[in-house]
């Protein structure tokens, strides 16, 4: 735009043309902001991530079932004496993302894990069972995880996340 | 005039880019150095009104169409949950939807100007006949974005405009079934003008391209009509020109911010907020406002064919202009005869879209006709003649001189003609609402609601108190669809916790499945969801109430409207009234009457309603006093109960109302300052140029 060069009121000319393209800015931005919050989720689907409950008692022991919280599949597994056992056992200086397997469970509930089954390489769906380590093998480029969900072998960086939850009694769940 | 520019960036890597594109040479000999006459009026702000409008329209139309679904059993819900849950999901839709009335408020402007300055005379014929293209594109997407919502206008909007296509001979019946992809409109017709939606306004974007390159090959034209000869013409375009269009369209913001904050319904149909249904055709079938000149040519011509000829004709005429007037002087200031006619025009225009709101009856059909002569007269006869006969005033011999001898009033005639534009665009506007007959129903009571006005708000415990008497008395038979319990803790509604919401929502029994057995259960209600339905389907609402299913609440207030009449139309766009819906609502629940009047029959499983069309209305008086009781000690009478419940559905209806409001204030506040520095800023610009 001109810079001020005319003779009379050189500032307040200056003013004038910084406050408007000040005003101009501040409009702008405040336009583009509904303008892209409108992408972030709508209340429909926030309201429908909310907790959900799950009912233990039909997961028999070395079984597993997957529940969607959020749009994301939940793997709770029954593990088995071995399976908690092994988990508990490796040395953490072993681990890649090292974790004690007590920290990914509740205590006095060292039989169920529960884990969002997303591969954290790049958001693959885990096999449940299978692999070297008694836990989980992603498919699309062969990371496994242990009975613990912890990675231990393959591209992916980290253990697998445990989404919030915890126990209403000792066969309920809620997560979230 | 935008020949190879001899601009060079100073940046070394602008220059690197310049030599191989010279975008930026492109740039500034189009937008920058162009020459503009100087003494354009602000009536040739509209060039750059339209472009922003334009923009805007794809902006967030674009966005919509990342939230709406084009199905149709989907469609209109998903417009409904835009509106209510996507963030700023209502601002969007207002600005969508209003930014659609606004761009043809803003080009039948810029088309009437052209008319009155000569703008189509040679050497601008293709100019003039791009823009012509543009306005029969613009009007194609209009029509087919106002079907995608899938109300009833939408639908019914639908069915006639393709059915104007049934007119042509032979092929005609061939042409609907292509266009509509079924044997009546339905899903695969709203898929396709999703479609085609969406296409139009990039091809449109193109043929503005072509426009405003024709225009820089020409050059503008200007109010005195004579060509610009040498440097003291014209001023440059930046910043000369590109102020004082800032400073226009800022001041247009300001009237569009008005419909989307505060009118957003004013310019739609409340018929438009009954779903789609294929079964129920609506009273009187208006298009939207800006069709309504051709829609009233289209019905005063008594033979199919010949009325959709005419119609079409109507805007075919416009593309021919440039050789049915052919008269030397270019502006219609220096043409008193033709300046008459101009606004002789303009009337007529404005009369056929009155009369185009109208039921097609009596005096409406002949002063139609009479009116659609006049139409083509002007073009086909009037401007012909004029050009033989008419002795133009002299004109200025330069740009230059016609600013020296431009008398000071300019600005105040220019004030003037624009409050009188804005008036006549309201009253033309509002005449649609004239078109919502009420067949023999009395006219409500107004009544003074408390979300009325730039700074209402809904009562929290009229909200309440209303919940109540929809819970335990319309609630058995009506649905309210579209409102979760998770909303009734929500900022701008009645107020409650969340925590007293999920409890509200235990209450109900919601069915849910299937299970891991495959069965449908039942399980206690939770927040996010929805009020359970009386009937499990539209057919069972029928049966159970003796042949009408009584409507879902959800929408109630804003799909219910009456007749306001000339003039309080124009008044309400002033006063910001739009409380049609509400009003009717409370009468019709407060309209019951025991004995019809006399002469008046009341059929058999009907009862009399002073209030409701016909009078004759298959809900029972659905509330009388003392039925339910308020904790808070208000009045246990028929009035408080009507006025309760009705504040309620409002807002059901429009749960976001408040928060609208609120930014509206926030708006304008800005608007007009942001105005009126842009006001000063180009008058200092301007100083040096006059
Ligand atoms: S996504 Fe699981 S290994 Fe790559």
């Amino acid at each position: 735009m001109t810079t001020a060069s005319s003779a009379d009121h050189p500032t307040r000319r200056d003013f004038l043309f910084v406050a408007t393209g000040a005003a101009a800015v501040v409009g702008a931005a405040a336009t583009v902001w509904p303008l892209v919050a409108q992408m972030n989720p709508d209340a429909a689907t926030i309201a429908a991530g909310a907790p959900i409950q799950v009912d233990l008692t039909p997961i028999a022991e070395g079984q597993d079932i997957k529940v969607f919280w959020r749009g994301k599949p939940i793997y709770i597994s029954h593990r088995t004496k071995k399976q908690i056992e092994e988990a508990q056992k490796v040395p953490l200086s072993s681990l890649p993302d090292p974790q004690p397997d007590s920290a990914r469970v509740k205590a006095g509930h060292d039989q169920w894990l529960v884990v969002i089954g997303i591969c954290t390489h790049l958001g693959c769906i885990p096999i449940a069972h299978e692999g070297n380590y008694d836990g989980f093998f992603c498919p699309c480029h062969g990371s496994q995880y242990d009975s613990s969900g912890r990675i231990r072998q393959g591209p992916a960086p980290a253990n697998l996340p445990v989404p919030p939850y915890a126990f209403l009694t000792d066969t309920k769940i809620q997560i979230g | 005039m935008s020949g190879p520019s001899d601009f060079q960036p100073s940046n070394p890597a602008l220059k690197w880019i310049e030599r191989r594109l010279p975008i930026f040479g492109l740039i500034h000999s189009s937008f920058v150095a162009y020459p503009t006459p100087r003494n354009l009026n602000y009536w040739w702000t509209f060039g750059a009104i339209l472009s922003m409008m334009l923009a805007l329209q794809i902006l967030t139309g674009v966005i919509l169409a990342m939230h709406y679904t084009p199905h149709a059993d989907l469609a209109f819900k998903s417009v409904e949950l835009i509106v209510r849950d996507v963030n700023y999901g209502w601002l969007l839709r207002n600005m969508h939807a209003c930014g659609a009335s606004m761009f043809f408020f803003a080009v039948y402007i810029h088309m009437f100007r052209g008319l009155y300055y000569g703008s189509y005379k040679e050497p601008r014929e293709v100019l003039w006949i791009l823009g012509v293209i543009i306005y029969l594109l613009m009007m194609a997407t209009g029509f087919m974005g106002y079907v995608l919502p899938w109300g009833q206008m939408s639908f019914w909007g639908a069915t006639v405009i393709t059915n104007l296509f049934s007119a042509v001979p032979y092929f005609g019946e061939s042409i609907v079934t292509l266009l509509w992809g079924g044997y009546s409109v339905g899903n695969p017709t709203l898929n396709r003008f999703f479609s085609l939606h969406y296409l139009l306004p990039f091809v449109i974007a193109g043929v503005v391209v072509l426009h405003i390159w024709a225009l820089h090959v020409a050059g503008q034209n200007n109010p005195a009509g004579v060509e610009a000869k040498t440097e003291k013409d014209t001023v440059p375009f930046t910043p000369h020109a590109t102020i004082k269009d800032a400073f226009g369209v800022s001041c247009f913001l300001i009237f569009f911010a008005w419909f989307i904050f505060y009118m957003p319904n004013y310019l739609g149909d409340a018929d438009n907020y009954i779903p789609a249904n294929p079964g129920v055709t609506p009273a009187h079938i208006v298009p939207e406002w800006y069709y309504l000149p051709f829609y009233a040519i289209l019905r005063s011509i008594p033979n199919k064919l010949a009325g959709v000829a005419c119609m079409f004709g109507a805007i075919i005429v416009l593309a021919f202009l440039p050789w049915l007037d052919n008269a030397r002087t270019r502006s219609s200031k220096y043409r008193p005869l033709a300046k008459q006619f101009f606004w002789i025009f303009v009337v007529v225009c404005i009369l056929l879209g009155y009369l185009g709101s109208q039921p097609p009856e009596g005096i409406y059909v002949i002063a139609g006709r009479i009116l659609t002569v006049c139409y083509f007269a002007y073009f086909l006869i009037v401007l012909p003649l004029l050009a033989r006969i008419e002795t133009p005033r002299p004109v200025p011999n330069s740009i230059a001189d016609d600013v020296l001898a431009k008398s000071k009033g300019r600005a105040a005639t220019a004030a003037s003609v624009m409050l009188a534009l804005v008036v006549a665009g309201g009253l033309f506007a509002g005449s649609t609402q004239n078109a919502k007959a009420e067949e023999g129903g009395d006219t409500p009571p107004a009544q003074s609601w408390s979300f009325s006005g730039p700074f209402g708000k809904y009562d929290r415990g009229s909200l309440q108190r209303g919940l109540k008497v929809y819970k335990e008395v319309c609630s058995a038979c009506h649905g309210l669809n579209y409102i979760a319990f998770r909303n009734l803790a929500d900022a701008g509604g009645p107020g409650y916790s969340e925590a007293q919401a999920a409890a509200l929502a235990a209450e109900y029994k919601i069915k849910d499945g299937p299970n891991d057995q495959g069965e449908m259960f039942e399980r206690p209600g939770r927040p996010a969801d929805y009020f359970p339905a009386p009937f499990p389907n539209e057919q069972a609402a029928r049966v159970a109430n003796g042949g009408a299913a009584p409507p879902d609440l959800s929408l109630i207030t804003k799909a219910r409207s009456y007749k306001r009449g000339f003039p309080q139309f124009v008044i309400d766009f002033f006063t910001q009234y739009q409380e049609q819906g509400p009003d009717y609502v409370d009468a019709v629940l407060q309209g019951f009457e025991d004995k019809a009047p006399a002469g008046v029959t009341i059929p058999e499983g009907s009862y009399y309603n002073k209030y409701f069309p016909g009078h004759a209305i298959k809900m029972p008086k659905p509330l009388s006093d003392g039925q339910v009781t308020f904790d808070d000690g208000s009045p246990a009478t028929v009035k408080q109960y009507a006025h309760d419940v009705t504040t309620f559905l409002m807002w059901a209806a429009e749960p976001r109302m408040e928060e609208r409001k609120r930014i509206g204030m926030q708006v304008f506040f800005f608007l007009v300052i942001f105005a009126i520095l842009m006001y000063f800023t180009k008058r200092k610009v301007w100083a040096d140029a006059h």
